[in-house]
C-alpha cells in the first residue's frame, strides 16, 4: 500500500525527498523532507486541509486571526468571519462598532476585537456577542496604535501600545488589572518591533528602538543586549518569542537571524538569510525538549527555515499566507490551503529514513513481509530480537503511529507494533492502549467537519477537558460524549458537563415551547451525575424565559442553588424560603440583604416575621450593625420584653448618669407592658438605688455608682456608714439573712469585736450563730468565737465546738445528742496520744447509738 | 486501668495538621514579600500548634501582632489579617483600610478567614467602602486535633450563636469538618443522631458528600455520633472530680494547654505544660477520680526514687549506660511527676474543705431529687454570701433542670436574691438562661404530666410558636427526673461505690450520675438505634436519627466518632473512655469546643457585648 515513487535531488546541499503516498479516498497527500547535511534534521510539512472556504481575494489585504491547537480562523472585512481550521464557516455578521485594531482568540475560544479606542468586544466563537471591556481612559485618549494578544499560564492578556508611545497591558481578561508600563527611553516613533514575554510570574514587553533593546516591566524600563548579536545590524526589524516564551528570535536589517534564550542570557545560533527586506511574519517552529533552535521568517511567496548551520530551507509560497505558531510547529494557513510545518519527529525520522536500521523500521518492514506471508518477516524480527530490541521497535511504533495525521500510516504503525508485542511476554499494554485512544479522538476531531486539526503533543498538553470543552464551544454535543464515553471520563467532569452545555444551549431555542424543553432537559439529563439545573436555568432566564427557568429549578435538587437565580428573577419569598431550606446560614443573609435594599422597611419586616431564621439572623447582624433596626424590629413585634433588655444592655454603655436613668426608665415603662412586673420592679429598684449611690458619692466622696446592692452595702459598712447601709436594708427590702451575713463579715473584717458583740445581741440572729462562731475563728480570734458556741442550735453544736478547737465540747455535744454519724466526725478529729479517754467515751456511746 | 489488650489502633490525626499547614503556607505565599500578621486572639493558640513562629517568618511573615480592635502601628506596606470570621473584627479591619486612605498611606491589606468566610462579613467590608482595597481568602482549617483522641474545631461560639441567638452559621462549618474527616479518613458506615441541630449538620455533611466525588477507600471509622449540647446541659453544669476535668475547672485548659501558676510550681514561675497522652505522668490519672489521683501519685514518686537509686553501686560502665538511656527520661518524668504533685495539692487544699465537700452533696442531691428545700436554702446562703458568681448561678441553673422549673416563689426570691448580689444587669443573663430552657420559671398548675402533654403536641404541632420562641427551647423542658429514672443515671443511693475500681460511668461524679449524653450513646450503640429509646427520645424533644451509609465489616467498626456540637466536658470524654475500655472500641470526641460549667455560663453572660 505504500507504493510510491522515491526521488532524490540535491540542492543547495540539501538532500530532498518527495515521497508520494497514495490513499485509499485517492486523495493525495504530499510530505515533504527536507535534510540538512550536517545537521542531521529534518522538517515536515503535512497538509492539512484544503480549505473549504471561498475567499474572494484569498489572504491578501485583510485582518486575520486564527487560535494555536487548532482553533478557529477569523478573517473581518467588512464583513467578520470565523471558520473553522478546515475553512468551513462558523458564524458571519457585518461590522458596525468602531475601527478594529486588532483580532485575536482568548484561551477558551473567544474572539476579542481591540478597537483603536481601546474597547475590547468578545464574541463567542459563534459570533455571539459576550461582553466588552475597556483598557482605560488613557488608551481611549491617545487611541492605540498596536496591539498583541499573548497566552500565559494566567490566561489570555492583552498588550497595547497607545498614539502616545506607552504600553499599557492587562495580563488576565478575566480578571483586568491595568498596568501602564513605564516609558521607553528616547522613543520618537513607533518603535520598529515589539513583543510579550513571561517571566517570572510576570508580563513583560520587549520593546526594540533601533538597535536598542529594553524590557519594560512594572516598574522599570532596562536595556538589554543580545549576547553575540553581529554588529552589522543598526536595527532589529522583527522579533518572534517561542510559544513557551523561553526562547527569542530577533530578525535585523541586516538579515541576520539572531536565535537565544528569552532572558538574553545565551545565543542559540545566528543566521544569515541575505535578504534585507522586512519579512511579513516571523513565528518560532520547534518542538518541546529539541536540541535544534528552529524559526520561520515568511516573505512575500517566501518561507525560510533557520536553524543551527549556516544553511536555511526554503519554501516557496504560491499565495498569501499566514503563520500560527504552534507548541510544536507552525501551520501556515494560505487562501487555498491549510498546512503544518514542523520538526519531524525522532521515532517516525528513525522508522522512514531511507535504507534505515532502526529497529522501528525493521520491525514495520518484518511485519509487511508477514503480511505479504513471506519468510523474510522473520528475518528481520530475528534480528531485532538478536539486539534484543523488539521492545525498543513496539515504542517507536507507536510513538510514531502518534505522530502521524494519516490514519492509513497510523494503522500500519500500529499494526506492526501489534504484531511486535506478540513476541513480547510482558511487555506493559498501556501505551499501546491509550495511544490507540488517543489516534482515535484525534481523527475524529481532525475530521474536515469538525477541523480541529491537533497534534499528538499538542493534545497531551492541552488535556481531554480542554478538547471537550472546545467541542461544547462548537456545539459538536454529541461528538463529545462519544469521546467521554470512549474515554471513559469521570461523568462528573465529562458527559454530565457536556449535557449541562447541551441543555444551556437547547433552553435558548425559542421556537420550542417551555413544557417541551423541561421535559427534553430532564428526560436527557435525569440520571446524569452532579448536573446543576440551576444553570441551566439561569441560562434561560437570561434568554428571557422566566417560567422555563422556574421549571427548571425544581429539578434541582439543592435548595440552596435556586436562591440566586430566584432572586434575579424577583422570587423573594420563594428564595427566602429556599434559602432557609438549604440550612446555609450564609445564603440566607445573602438574601435577607438582597431584601433590605430591595423592599421597604415595612414590607422587610412583615417579610422576616414569617421566617423566624431569617429574622433572627438579621437580628444578629443589628446587633452589631445597626442598634436602632433592632429596636423598630422588637416594635413591631411589640416585644416589650426584649426591647426593655435592649434598654437595660443600652444603660450599660451609657458613662453618664442621667442618660442611664433615663434608657432605664425606658426599660421600665416597656416591661410593665409586657406584664413582666418583676424586671420593671427591679429595674425601678436599681434606678432608686444609681440616685442614691450618686448622692452618697456627692455626699461622702465614696466611689459606689454601678455597684450591686450588695457590694454597695458592704462597702459602706466597711467605711462605717452603719446608718446609710441600714437605710438600704430597709428600703430595698434586704433579707435579714444577707443583711447579717454582711455585717457580720464586716464587723469581724474591721476587728470591731464589741461592736459584733452588740450586733449579735440586738437580736435573734436568722442566721444562727455558728456563722458567728465560723467568722471569729477565719480571723484567728477564738476568744471571740467560744463566746457565741453557746448560742448555736443543737444540731450544729458539734460543728461549732470543733470549729474553736474544743474537743470536749464537741463530744459531750454529741453524746448527748447520741448522732452516731456525729460522734464519727468527733473521733475522726481525736487524735489517739492526747484525747485518749475522750475517745473511749465516744466510742461506748457510739456503740450505744448504733444499738438504737 | 490497662488498655483493652485488643483495643484498635486509632487513626494519624497529625495529618490534619499537616493539610492545615500546607494550605496556610499557600495562602501566606499568595501575598509575596514581607508583610506583618495579625492573629485573632483566641486563634492564636490553635496557630501555633499548626504552624510555630519560625515557620511563619520562614513565609516572610515580618511582625505578629494580636487583634485587638485598637488601632495599629505597624511599618509594613503590606498587612494580613489571620481571623475568625467576625462583623466586629472586619469593621475593624475597614477601620484601619479607611484611616490609611485618608492619611494617603498605601498598602496591601489581605484577609484570611479562617474556617470560612461569611456573606455578613463581605457586607460589612462593601458597606464601609473598602471591598476593593482588600482581597479575602479562606483558611479551611477545621479540625485541631487537641490529643490522639479529642478533636476540636475550637469555636467556643459555636454554642451561644447556635442554641442561644439561633444563629446557624456554624452548621455548615461542622458538616465541612466531618467531610474532611471522611475524605482523609474514608467514610462511616452509621451515622446517629440527637439533636436538630445535629440533624442539620447532617444533611449539610451529606450536601458535601454529593457534591463531591465518591472515593472508595478503607475506612478508619465505622460510627458517627452526633449530639447536640442541649440534649444533656445536667452533665457540663457539674462539678468536675476526673483529674483532667478539674484541672480545668480550676486551672482552665487552653487548647490542651493549662499554665499552672506560682502556687503549683512551687517557685515564682508560672509554667505551660501541654496535656496530652505524650505525658505519661498525666495519661495515667486523667481520667481518674481525683481522690485516687494522689495516691497514685506517691506512688509513683517512690518508683521513681527506686529507679534514681539504681545509681548506687553500679561501676562506671552501668553508670555511663544509666546517663545515656534513662536518665533523661527520668528526669523528664520527674519534672512531670512534680507538677501534677504540685497542681494535685494544690487541687486536694480547694477541694476537701468542708465547702466544697457541702457544695457537692447539694448537686448530688439536687440529681437525686432529695431534699430539695435544704438545696435551695444551701443556695439562697450561697448567693448571699457572694460565694461565687459563676457556681451559684450554676446551682440554680442545675436545680431548675432537675426539678423541672422552680416553683414561682422560690424563682423570683432566687432571681432577686442574685440581682442584689451581682447586680441588675443580670437581667440579660436570666433572659438568656430562660430562653435556653436552663432557669425557668414553672407555670402554675402545671405538673410533670402536663408538661408531657405539652411536649408531644409541639413536637407535632411544629408550627406552634411565636417569633421569639422559634428557638428558645420552648419546648425543651428537661424531663431530668424521668429520664434519669428510665436511663437509670443516678445509682441507687446507699451503695457503696468504690472510685477506685469503677464499675460504669457514675465514677466520673463520683457514682452520683451517668452522664446523660455518654449513656444515650451507649444506648444507641447496644440497640444499634433508636429502637426501643422512644420514650427517652420523646421526653429529650425528639429529632433523633440514624441513617446507614455503607455496610462494611473491619476492624474500624470498633472506632466510633461521637461529635458534641455545643462543647464536650472532660468528664464526657473519661466516661466515654472508660466506656471504650469496657467495650472493646474506642470513641475519637469531635467537639466545638472544650466547655465545662463556667464556659457554658459565662457565654450566656450578657455583660460583653
Amino acid at each position: 500500500m505504500h507504493a510510491g515513487k522515491w526521488r532524490f535531488c540535491v540542492a543547495n546541499h540539501l538532500l530532498q525527498y518527495v515521497i508520494y503516498l497514495c490513499c485509499k479516498e485517492e486523495k493525495s497527500q504530499t510530505r515533504t523532507y527536507y535534510l540538512f547535511a550536517n545537521a542531521a534534521w529534518f522538517d515536515i510539512k503535512i497538509e492539512l486541509y484544503e480549505m473549504g472556504w471561498n475567499l474572494k481575494d484569498g489572504l491578501r489585504e485583510c485582518l486575520v486571526a486564527a487560535a494555536p491547537y487548532g482553533g478557529p480562523i477569523c478573517d473581518a472585512r467588512p464583513q467578520l468571519e470565523i471558520y473553522s481550521s478546515s475553512g468551513l464557516p462558523l458564524a458571519s455578521f457585518p461590522w458596525k462598532s468602531g475601527v478594529v485594531k486588532q483580532l485575536g482568540w482568548t484561551v477558551s475560544d473567544d474572539l476579542l476585537c481591540v478597537q483603536e479606542d481601546g474597547t475590547v468586544l468578545v464574541y463567542d466563537l459563534l459570533g455571539g456577542f459576550k461582553r466588552h471591556f475597556s483598557m482605560g481612559n488613557e488608551v481611549s485618549q491617545s487611541q492605540v496604535l498596536e496591539t498583541k494578544i499573548f497566552h500565559s499560564p494566567y490566561g489570555t492578556g492583552v498588550a497595547i501600545l497607545t498614539g502616545a508611545l506607552r504600553f499599557t497591558l492587562a495580563t488576565n481578561i478575566d480578571d483586568i488589572k491595568l498596568r501602564r508600563l513605564p516609558e521607553v527611553p528616547g522613543l520618537q516613533g513607533a518603535p520598529s518591533c515589539w513583543a510579550v514575554l513571561t517571566q517570572d510570574r510576570q508580563s513583560k514587553v520587549l520593546v526594540a528602538n533601533g538597535s536598542h533593546l529594553f524590557i519594560l516591566d512594572n516598574t522599570a524600563c532596562t536595556p538589554v543586549t543580545p549576547p553575540g548579536l553581529s554588529p552589522q545590524a543598526s536595527s532589529i526589524v522583527h522579533m518572534c518569542v517561542s510559544f513557551s516564551y523561553k526562547y527569542l528570535a530577533l530578525l535585523t536589517d541586516s538579515g541576520h537571524v539572531w536565535m537565544g534564550t528569552s532572558n538574553l542570557k545565551e545565543k542559540l545560533s545566528e543566521v544569515d538569510t541575505k535578504i534585507k527586506t522586512p519579512p511579513k511574519q516571523m513565528a518560532w517552529c520547534r518542538r518541546p525538549k529539541s536540541q535544534q533552535p528552529s524559526a520561520v521568517v515568511m516573505w512575500d511567496g517566501l518561507l525560510i527555515v533557520v536553524g543551527e548551520c549556516k544553511e536555511t530551507i526554503q519554501y516557496h509560497l504560491d499565495d498569501d499566507s499566514i503563520l500560527v505558531p504552534e507548541l510544536d510547529g507552525v501551520r501556515i494557513i494560505s487562501g487555498t490551503h491549510h498546512e503544518l510545518l514542523q520538526e519531524v519527529p525522532g521515532a517516525c525520522e528513525e522508522i522512514f529514513k531511507i535504507a534505515s536500521m532502526a529497529p522501528g523500521a525493521l520491525l514495520l518492514e518484518a511485519h509487511k513481509e508477514y503480511e505479504k506471508e513471506s519468510q523474510k518477516a522473520d528475518e528481520y524480527l530475528r534480528e531485532i530480537k538478536e539486539q534484543s530490541l523488539l521492545s525498543e521497535a513496539v515504542r517507536q511504533c507507536v510513538e510514531a503511529a502518534g505522530h502521524e495525521h494519516e490514519p492509513e500510516t497510523q494503522k500500519t504503525l500500529l499494526r506492526a507494533a501489534s504484531f511486535g508485542k506478540c513476541f513480547l511476554s510482558n511487555f506493559p499494554p498501556e501505551q499501546f492502549v491509550s495511544m490507540c485512544r488517543d489516534l482515535r479522538v484525534l481523527n475524529a476531531v481532525r475530521d474536515y467537519t469538525v477541523g480541529i486539526p491537533l497534534t499528538h503533543t499538542q493534545f497531551k498538553q492541552m488535556t481531554v477537558q480542554v478538547l471537550i470543552d472546545r467541542l461544547v464551544y462548537r456545539k459538536l454535543y454529541p461528538l463529545a460524549i462519544e469521546i467521554c464515553r470512549y474515554l471513559k471520563t469521570p461523568e462528573y467532569q465529562g458527559v454530565s458537563r457536556v449535557l449541562k452545555h447541551w441543555a444551556c444551549y437547547k433552553v435558548q431555542q425559542k421556537e420550542e415551547s417551555d413544557e417541551v424543553i423541561a421535559k427534553a432537559v430532564s428526560v436527557k439529563l435525569a440520571d446524569a451525575a452532579g448536573i446543576f439545573y440551576s444553570e441551566i436555568a439561569t441560562k434561560a432566564y437570561e434568554s428571557g424565559r422566566t417560567e422555563l427557568a422556574i421549571k427548571l429549578l425544581e429539578f434541582e435538587p439543592r435548595s440552596g442553588e435556586q436562591v440566586p437565580l430566584l432572586l434575579k428573577m424577583k422570587k423573594s419569598p420563594l428564595a427566602l424560603s429556599k434559602a432557609i431550606e438549604s440550612g446555609d446560614t450564609d445564603l440566607v443573609y445573602t438574601v435577607v440583604m438582597y431584601l433590605k435594599n430591595e423592599l421597604n422597611r415595612g414590607d422587610f419586616f412583615m417579610m422576616l416575621r414569617n421566617q423566624p431564621v431569617a429574622l433572627s439572623l438579621y437580628k444578629q447582624f443589628c446587633k452589631h450593625q445597626e442598634q436602632d433596626t433592632l429596636k423598630d424590629l422588637f416594635n413591631q413585634d411589640d416585644d416589650h420584653e426584649e426591647l426593655g433588655n435592649l434598654y437595660v444592655k443600652a444603660s450599660y454603655k451609657e458613662q453618664r448618669l442621667e442618660a442611664r436613668i433615663a434608657l432605664l426608665q425606658s426599660a421600665v415603662d416597656e416591661y410593665y407592658k409586657a406584664k413582666n412586673e418583676f424586671s420593671a420592679k427591679t429595674t425601678e429598684d436599681e434606678m432608686r438605688l444609681l440616685r442614691f449611690q450618686r448622692k452618697l458619692e456627692e455626699e461622702k466622696g465614696e466611689l459606689l455608682v454601678g455597684f450591686s446592692l450588695h457590694d454597695t452595702m458592704t462597702t459602706l459598712l466597711s467605711v462605717g456608714l452603719h446608718k446609710h447601709a441600714e437605710q438600704l436594708y430597709k428600703d430595698f427590702r434586704v433579707p435579714d439573712k444577707r443583711f447579717w451575713w454582711l455585717k457580720l463579715k464586716s464587723l469581724a473584717e474591721k476587728e470591731d469585736w464589741e461592736e459584733l458583740e452588740k450586733f449579735g445581741k440586738s437580736k435573734k440572729s436568722p442566721i444562727g450563730y455558728l456563722p458567728f462562731v465560723e467568722v471569729c475563728i477565719k480571723h484567728h480570734n477564738k476568744y471571740e468565737a467560744k463566746k457565741y458556741v453557746s448560742k448555736v442550735t443543737p444540731e450544729q453544736k458539734v460543728k461549732a465546738h470543733l470549729a474553736v478547737g474544743d474537743m470536749e465540747g464537741a463530744a459531750e455535744a454529741a453524746i448527748e445528742r447520741r448522732n452516731e454519724s456525729e460522734i464519727s466526725t468527733v473521733l475522726s478529729r481525736c487524735s489517739a496520744t492526747t484525747d485518749h479517754l475522750l475517745m473511749e467515751r465516744l466510742n461506748r456511746a457510739k456503740a450505744t447509738a448504733v444499738k438504737k | 486501668m490497662a488498655a483493652w489488650r485488643d483495643a484498635p489502633e486509632l487513626p494519624d490525626f497529625s495529618l490534619l495538621k499537616r493539610l492545615a499547614r500546607d494550605q496556610l503556607i499557600f495562602l501566606l505565599e499568595q501575598l509575596p514579600g514581607k508583610k506583618d500578621l495579625f492573629i485573632d486572639a483566641d486563634l492564636m493558640s490553635p496557630l501555633d500548634r499548626i504552624a510555630n513562629v519560625t515557620i511563619l517568618k520562614q513565609h516572610e511573615v515580618d511582625k505578629l501582632y494580636k487583634v485587638e480592635l485598637k488601632p495599629i502601628v505597624s511599618s509594613s506596606d503590606q498587612l494580613c489579617f489571620l481571623i475568625r470570621p467576625r462583623i466586629q473584627t472586619v469593621k475593624w479591619i475597614s477601620d484601619l483600610v479607611n484611616a490609611d486612605k485618608v492619611a494617603g498611606r498605601f498598602r496591601r491589606y489581605k484577609i484570611i478567614f479562617t474556617p470560612q468566610k461569611f456573606y455578613a462579613c463581605e457586607t460589612v467590608l462593601e458597606e464601609q467602602g473598602v471591598y476593593g482595597d482588600v482581597t479575602t481568602d479562606e483558611w479551611n482549617f477545621y479540625i485541631l486535633p487537641l490529643d490522639d483522641d479529642i478533636l476540636s474545631l475550637e469555636l467556643p461560639e459555636f454554642f451561644r450563636d447556635n442554641f442561644l441567638e439561633g444563629d446557624q452559621r456554624w452548621v455548615t462549618t461542622a458538616g465541612s469538618a466531618l467531610h474532611l474527616l471522611q475524605s482523609v479518613y474514608g467514610s462511616f458506615s452509621k451515622v446517629y443522631g440527637i439533636g436538630r441541630c445535629a440533624k442539620m449538620v447532617y444533611e449539610s455533611w451529606r450536601e458535601l458528600m454529593e457534591e463531591g466525588e465518591q472515593r472508595t477507600r478503607q475506612p478508619e471509622f465505622a460510627k458517627v455520633f452526633l449530639v447536640d449540647r442541649d440534649v444533656d446541659f445536667v452533665t457540663p453544669l457539674c462539678s468536675q472530680v476526673v483529674y483532667e476535668g478539674l484541672v480545668d475547672d480550676l486551672f482552665r485548659i487552653k487548647c490542651g494547654s493549662v499554665e499552672f501558676g506560682p502556687d503549683v510550681t512551687s517557685s515564682d514561675k508560672s509554667i505551660k505544660v501541654m496535656l496530652n497522652s505524650q505525658d505519661k505522668v498525666f495519661s495515667e490519672i486523667r481520667n481518674e477520680h481525683f481522690s485516687n489521683v494522689f495516691g497514685f501519685l506517691s506512688q509513683k514518686a517512690k518508683n521513681l526514687q527506686t529507679a534514681y537509686d539504681k545509681r548506687r553501686g553500679m561501676d562506671i560502665q552501668q553508670m555511663k549506660a544509666f546517663v545515656s538511656d534513662e536518665l533523661k527520661g527520668l528526669k523528664q518524668e520527674h519534672r512531670l511527676l512534680s507538677l501534677h504533685i504540685g497542681a494535685s495539692e494544690s487541687m486536694m487544699k480547694k477541694k476537701t474543705k468542708q465547702d466544697f465537700q457541702e457544695l457537692l452533696k447539694t448537686e448530688h442531691s439536687l440529681l437525686e431529687g432529695f431534699e430539695i428545700r435544704e438545696c435551695i436554702t444551701y443556695i439562697e446562703e450561697h448567693i448571699n454570701r457572694q460565694v461565687s458568681m459563676i457556681d451559684s448561678l450554676r446551682l440554680l441553673c442545675l436545680l431548675s433542670i432537675t426539678e423541672n422549673g422552680l416553683l414561682s416563689k422560690d424563682y423570683r426570691s432566687l432571681k432577686a436574691q442574685y440581682l442584689q448580689s451581682y447586680g441588675i444587669k443580670h437581667l440579660l443573663t436570666f433572659a438568656n438562661l430562660r430562653q435556653l430552657g436552663l432557669l425557668e420559671e414553672q407555670q402554675a398548675g402545671e405538673t410533670l404530666t402536663v408538661m408531657e402533654s405539652k411536649v408531644g403536641k409541639l413536637v407535632n404541632d411544629k408550627t406552634v410558636g411565636k417569633l421569639t420562641d422559634a428557638f428558645s427551647s420552648l419546648a425543651k423542658k428537661s424531663n431530668f427526673r424521668a429520664l434519669s429514672k428510665r436511663l437509670a443515671l443516678v445509682p441507687k443511693s446507699g451503695e457503696e461505690y468504690d472510685l477506685r475500681v469503677p464499675r460504669d460511668m457514675a465514677y466520673v461524679f463520683s457514682g452520683a450520675y451517668i452522664p446523660l449524653s455518654c449513656k444515650l450513646i451507649e444506648q444507641v450503640l447496644e440497640r444499634d438505634g433508636w429502637t426501643g429509646l422512644e420514650e427517652v427520645t420523646r421526653m429529650l424533644n425528639g429529632q433523633e436519627f440514624a441513617v446507614t451509609e455503607a455496610r462494611n465489616k473491619t476492624d474500624a467498626q470498633r472506632i466510633v466518632l461521637v461529635m458534641f456540637l455545643g462543647g464536650c466536658t472532660f468528664s464526657e470524654i473519661s466516661a466515654l473512655r472508660f466506656l471504650g475500655k469496657e467495650r472493646g472500641c474506642r470513641f475519637i470526641v469531635v467537639t466545638t469546643a472544650i466547655t465545662n460549667s463556667a464556659r457554658l455560663l459565662e457565654a450566656l453572660l450578657d455583660n460583653h457585648a
